[in-house]
């Protein structure tokens, strides 16, 4: 093999390795491919699920453990199924509210541990849940006060 | 009256045989990648050409770039006090936008004019007819180890451009802005996901069958126009190659975005 086709060899072999190197960095780390992390299904209703997305965060205790899969509509409730990490264990009686990452952050869904000693099963449903705080309702009801219950003979 | 309506004529007659030229010229480069004479050693020496080689200027293009977007992006978010997602706003516009499109037109730079030339001056020295004299097809042998090449290449320099440009803005962002290191990366990683990354290469691999595509066709046909074969059509073939396939980059870079997004 003559040298100069072996300096070709190399610095196209270095090419193409920093090439797919940086490749699957990239769809590895920043795509986020599950690869090789079991998870498992659950799923919840809540009343209005208002900001949430597909692939919003899942917490406990501010860890993420898992990603919202689909949202969809049933019974004019939004049921959402969540896929969450084979290693977490969920107990019966855990609590599943929406809460949002600062003021103007991203929605996720975050869930309190309960004390039941059944745990929710691939598939399961997370019976308690809490809506979504409104802060439309909230700064409405701040501004113009609680006229409702004020009556204007009084 | 009538010879300027000829003009015009003939002028919209040649713009119509370029064309059809050039959808021919695309087949039979595409055509060459199934057909034999298949020319290995030649694509591995174009690779080279067009990646290898362009991997130092694509580094300091893109190490350049994430560092200046780490300063631009820093001055605009420091006013809302959301610095915390300059990792995102980085990593977002270099590997949706900035990566594709300043590593092809790096590649258009560097190794499109190089092709165009190249081939350019194979025409006027009569190289391609002697070819054709020898029954090779000067398309799979010229053109489509070239287009073969750059398909390969232009998405993996695409790939070395965003990890170089994301690592400048983080060298900038984090050691000269203070921005807090954990919350860059964590910005980064949950705001970018697969389809960022899929209509980043998607992008590439349409910027380099187009930038192939313009410029070795420009080289290939130097001088048939005006049926003169001479170093001022190497030239203008050249120029013509860089220009058109800068400006395609750039509009095809705008079409699919919005077809993507």
């Amino acid at each position: 093999m003559a040298p100069e086709r072996k300096g070709l060899e190399f610095s196209v072999g270095l090419f193409l390795i920093i090439g797919l190197l940086c490749m699957g960095y990239l769809s590895l780390t920043l795509g986020n491919f599950g690869f090789g992390k079991e998870r498992y299904e659950v799923s919840a209703t809540f009343a209005t699920v208002s900001g949430l997305k597909d692939k919003s965060q899942v917490m406990m205790a501010g860890v993420v453990i898992g990603e919202v899969q689909r949202i969809r509509l049933s019974d004019s409730h939004a049921l959402i199924t969540m896929s969450i990490n084979k290693d977490v264990k969920l107990e019966e009686d855990s609590i599943a509210s929406i809460k949002t990452m600062g003021i103007i952050g991203d929605k996720y869904v975050s869930i309190t541990p309960g004390a039941s000693d059944v745990c929710i099963q691939n598939g399961g449903t997370i019976r308690e849940t809490q809506p979504p705080l409104d802060i439309e309702s909230l700064i409405s009801r701040f501004v113009f006060g609680n006229m409702e219950t004020k009556k204007p003979n009084e | 009256m009538v010879s300027l309506i000829q003009s015009f004529g003939a002028y919209a007659l040649r713009q119509v045989f370029s064309a059809g030229r050039m959808g021919l010229f695309f087949f039979y480069a595409v055509r060459g990648i199934f057909l034999p004479p298949r020319k290995f050693w030649f694509t591995v020496k174009q690779i080279q050409f067009i990646g290898s080689k362009s991997l130092v200027v694509i580094g300091f293009t893109a190490a350049f770039t994430g560092m200046v977007l780490a300063l631009q992006g820093y001055h605009t978010l420091s006013k809302f006090g959301a610095e915390g997602w300059l990792g995102s706003a980085i990593a977002l516009s270099l590997i949706r936008e900035l990566g594709p499109v300043l590593s092809a037109l790096m590649v258009t730079g560097r190794a499109g004019s190089a092709m165009a030339a190249e081939i350019g001056i194979m025409r006027i020295e009569e190289q391609i007819d002697a070819l054709e004299c020898m029954a090779i097809d000067p398309f799979s042998y010229l053109v489509t180890p070239r287009f073969i090449a750059s398909i390969i290449a232009l998405p993996l320099l695409t790939a070395f451009n965003d990890v170089i440009g994301i690592l400048g803005g983080y060298v900038i962002g984090t050691g000269l802005l203070g921005v807090n290191a954990g919350a860059f990366w964590d910005g980064l990683t949950s705001s970018v996901d697969w389809n960022d990354l899929y209509m980043g290469f998607v992008k590439s691999a349409c910027f380099s069958v187009l930038i192939a595509w313009v410029c070795t066709y420009k080289g290939f046909y130097a001088g048939v126009e005006e049926d003169h074969y001479g170093p001022e059509q190497v030239g203008r073939a050249t120029t013509e190659a860089v220009v058109i396939s800068s400006i395609a980059v750039l509009i095809s870079d705008y079409m699919i975005t919005s077809i993507m997004l």
